[in-house]
């Protein structure tokens, strides 16, 4: 799936890199070559793109890695960070009048874009915050197009004003509104036809609503799987008829939704709700920093960030410590008791593999070839270690072994077996010495996937 | 919001702006704008062909391919790259001779896609087209969920002309094939049309109702030529290839029918499905009214693409 990628391609460019204290030009130029990939596959516009990456890579460069981080996820880190305050770092509310006055909202948007389902779904959010609203059908040209309004609405059991198809919207919208004054209507949707943002005719026909009535909100509905024309869509009705927010419709599907970022970033305009299926109650709030995890396909590998973040509480002394003797393989069992602590501390092994989109079906197969309750054997095994066998496993001798094999509960082979992989992983240690922290050894122990 | 992100939006309008000046020149300007083939013009390639929605996939594929030709070619001049590139999306492009032989049998044609790409008015279309032609065409009205999506179909039954076997709505959409099919035989008509309710591909409940449908024509309908048609939204981006991908699973699909094409997207992603998926592209949709159904003109289509206008579409 595409959504792995981009997770595996960061993970083979930094294979190649030594992790360092600070983002390098180069770091974040390898990095940045893969997140516009990803962003592209994501439909975000090339333009917006192109100047998102260029501001990012700004502001990355010579910025320290984080303990626990690889330059990769760092900058992954600062990506993200930037698409989520591009996005609106808050949710918006839709703005009502205050107290009783009368709030018109007018949709809009593209044909099939969803903006019938959405009046409905609106209507319903609105109607449980106890208002009044009244639904009406503006579109006079899509076949049956009042009728679908009228069968939502009463699914809802809201009001529908509708003059059928033989008057012009505008005139419609203002009956509409006088309709709403006298009967305690709080809140007029008005629900228009779809149009093309290049329709002279049609857009003309919003700014004539505009001009004869008060609209106090103008929504615009894009479908979440719009590619590269959203920026040109957006930004045409922004200018010609003016919006105040979107709706991003059809965000149930498995589209990565690039469109949200081209749309904010070109009108400004928040992002309100988003609609995640066909019931009528499938409308939600949008949360910026979700879309941008989504949008860059990157799963849950920025939670675990988080959580890489949040729970490294090695004092720098002691890493620092630990790095240098993993460099010359004087890694003992002090240390994987130490390391095993520290996992654990992340929500253990299963959890962080879980976590890695790259992984997917991939994870499950891992999990059982790591097997959680063998590593706890394992532990078992050192925790039967002396103090001083630990520090040095030299002294581990054939009746030592014994004495903790029955000490683990284990057979003789376990031990033997487990002390010969500590070994070699203790050479392969020292013959790589980046695998486990490098050099600049201000990195935590643990090496993520990429 | 800070200084900084100001900055951000208006250096993107601007950039905008200018694109869309670009967009009326065209990829002529391309063409014409650089003096020899280097890096910034094959940059300048990429772009339109990613703002067109080809994906990165397809676009890297295309010009691999070009770099390839223009190479053992020698071709010194970007103006010659047109031509090439113009010709190698073409022949990929290319429906083959039996795409619409569908029109002339009895056949069932089978419409998919999902929400609001416009399938309802593509049958509609297509019913028009096929009963100016002198077939005798039936519209089975599969959508039983979407609230007023009869009364949708049965509007467009009349302007073409045809007759409609609909359902309630909420009724099992297969029950209304089962009808329409034998209706079909019994009636002697020579193309059932049948509309379906929109579905994303990842609902997977809603896929197996499809495939059920699929199997009742087949079984119930055996000799019917079959043709299978997704609709996707020229609109769409990279999520249209997933839709091909999945809706293929569902019946084997025979064509594409791209709407909105008469606004300004440009329906790309076409041709990464195409060579991904090999389903050609049968039908373009243009507009609102029941003319504004096109079968498929490759030469148009890479133009537009590259927004080469020919002399008499150069005053739109
Ligand atoms: N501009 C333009 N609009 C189109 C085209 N085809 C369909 N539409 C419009 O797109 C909207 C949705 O079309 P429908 O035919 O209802 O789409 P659908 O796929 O049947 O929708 P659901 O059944 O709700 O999933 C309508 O407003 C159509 O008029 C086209 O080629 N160009
Ligand atoms: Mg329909």
């Amino acid at each position: 799936m595409a959504f792995e990628s981009l997770t595996d391609k960061l993970q083979n460019v930094f294979k190649s890199l030594r992790s360092k204290g600070r983002l390098t030009q180069e770091d974040v130029k390898i990095a940045l070559k893969e997140v516009k990939m990803a962003l592209l596959e994501a439909d975000v516009n090339f333009k917006v793109v192109k100047q998102f990456v260029k501001s990012v890579e700004e502001r990355a460069v010579g910025q320290d890695v984080m303990n626990g981080l690889n330059p990769g996820q760092m900058v992954v880190k600062i990506v993200n960070e930037e698409m989520t305050a591009l996005m609106g770092s808050e949710t918006v509310e839709i703005a009502l009048q205050p107290g009783k006055a009368m709030t018109v909202l007018m949709m809009c948007g593209l044909q099939g874009a969803g903006k019938t389902t959405t009046t409905a779904k609106l209507a319903g959010k609105f109607k449980q915050k106890g208002k009044k609203p009244l639904l009406v059908a503006c579109d006079v040209y899509r076949p049956a197009a009042i009728e679908q309004l009228q069968i939502n609405a009463e699914k809802q059991q809201v009001d529908v004003f509708s003059m059928g198809t033989g008057h012009k919207p505008v005139n419609i919208a203002k009956a509409a509104i006088e309709h709403a004054q006298k009967n305690g209507h709080n809140i007029v949707i008005l629900d228009t036809a779809g149009r093309l943002h290049i329709d002279a005719d049609m857009m003309a026909e919003l700014q004539e609503i505009k001009q004869n009535v008060t609209v106090h909100q103008t929504l615009l509905v894009v479908d979440a799987m719009t590619g590269q024309d959203a920026v040109n869509v957006a930004k045409e009705f922004d200018e010609k008829v003016g919006i105040d927010g979107v709706i991003l419709s059809k965000m149930d599907g498995d589209t990565r939704g690039g469109a949200a970022l081209s749309i904010k970033a070109v009108t400004g305009k928040p992002i309100l709700y988003v609609g995640m299926g066909e019931k009528l109650s499938d409308l939600e709030q949008f949360y910026p920093d979700r879309m941008a995890g989504r949008i860059l396909g990157m799963g849950d590998v920025l939670s675990l960030i988080d959580k890489v973040q949040s729970s490294i509480d090695l004092d720098e002394d002691k890493e620092k410590e630990m790095a240098a003797r993993m460099k010359k393989g004087k890694f003992d069992f002090e240390d994987y008791l130490e390391s095993m602590k520290q996992m654990r501390k992340m929500g253990g092994l299963s959890s962080i593999l879980g976590m890695m989109p790259g992984l997917g079906a991939k994870s499950a197969e891992l999990e059982s070839l790591i097997d959680e309750k063998q590593l706890a054997r394992m532990e078992a095994v050192v925790l039967s270690m002396t103090p001083e066998e630990r520090r040095n496993p030299k002294l581990l001798n054939p009746s030592r072994k014994h004495r903790i094999a029955r000490g683990a509960g284990v057979d003789i082979s376990v031990v033997n077996r487990f002390i010969k992989q500590f070994e070699q992983s203790q050479k392969m240690m020292k013959q790589f010495p980046s695998l486990m922290g490098g050099k600049g050894a201000r990195k935590g122990k643990f090496r993520l996937p990429f | 919001m800070s200084e900084e992100k100001k900055g951000f939006f208006a250096r993107l309008k601007e950039g905008l702006t200018k694109t869309r000046n670009n967009i009326v020149k065209g990829i002529d300007s391309i063409f014409s704008g650089f003096s020899s083939i280097d890096d910034d013009f094959y940059e300048e390639l990429e772009e339109t062909l990613i703002m067109g929605d080809l994906g990165v996939n397809a676009t890297a594929a295309i010009l691999e391919r070009l770099k390839k030709q223009v190479k053992e070619q020698g071709i010194r001049e970007p103006e010659a790259c047109r031509q090439l590139l113009i010709d190698s999306i073409r022949e990929q492009m290319d429906v083959g001779e039996t795409a619409y032989d569908f029109e002339t049998k009895q056949s069932v044609v089978l419409v998919i896609g999902v929400n609001g790409v416009g399938k309802t008015t593509s049958v509609g279309k297509l019913a028009g087209k096929l009963k100016a032609q002198g077939r005798r065409v039936l519209i089975a009205a599969a959508d039983t969920f979407r609230a007023a999506a009869g009364e949708q179909l049965e509007e467009w039954a009349n302007r073409a002309g045809v007759d409609m076997i609909g359902g309630r709505e909420g009724s099992d959409p297969a029950s209304v094939i089962y009808d329409a099919v034998h209706a079909a035989k019994a009636r002697h008509i020579d193309v059932l049309l049948c509309d379906t309710a929109g579905r994303l591909h990842n609902k997977k409940n809603l896929m197996e109702e499809l495939k059920k449908m699929n199997r009742i024509i087949d079984r119930e309908f055996p000799d019917a030529h079959r043709e299978n048609l997704v609709v996707l939204d020229g609109t769409t981006g990279q999520n249209a290839l997933a839709q091909a991908r999945e809706f293929s699973q569902v019946a084997d699909l025979t064509g594409i029918i791209l709407t909105k094409m008469d606004g300004t997207a440009k329906g790309g992603i076409a041709v990464a499905i195409q060579s991904e998926l090999h389903i050609p592209v049968k039908y373009i949709g243009v507009g609102e009214t029941i003319e504004d159904l096109q079968k498929f003109d490759a030469n148009q289509f890479v133009n537009a693409l590259f927004d080469i206008r020919t002399t008499e579409e150069g005053n739109d």
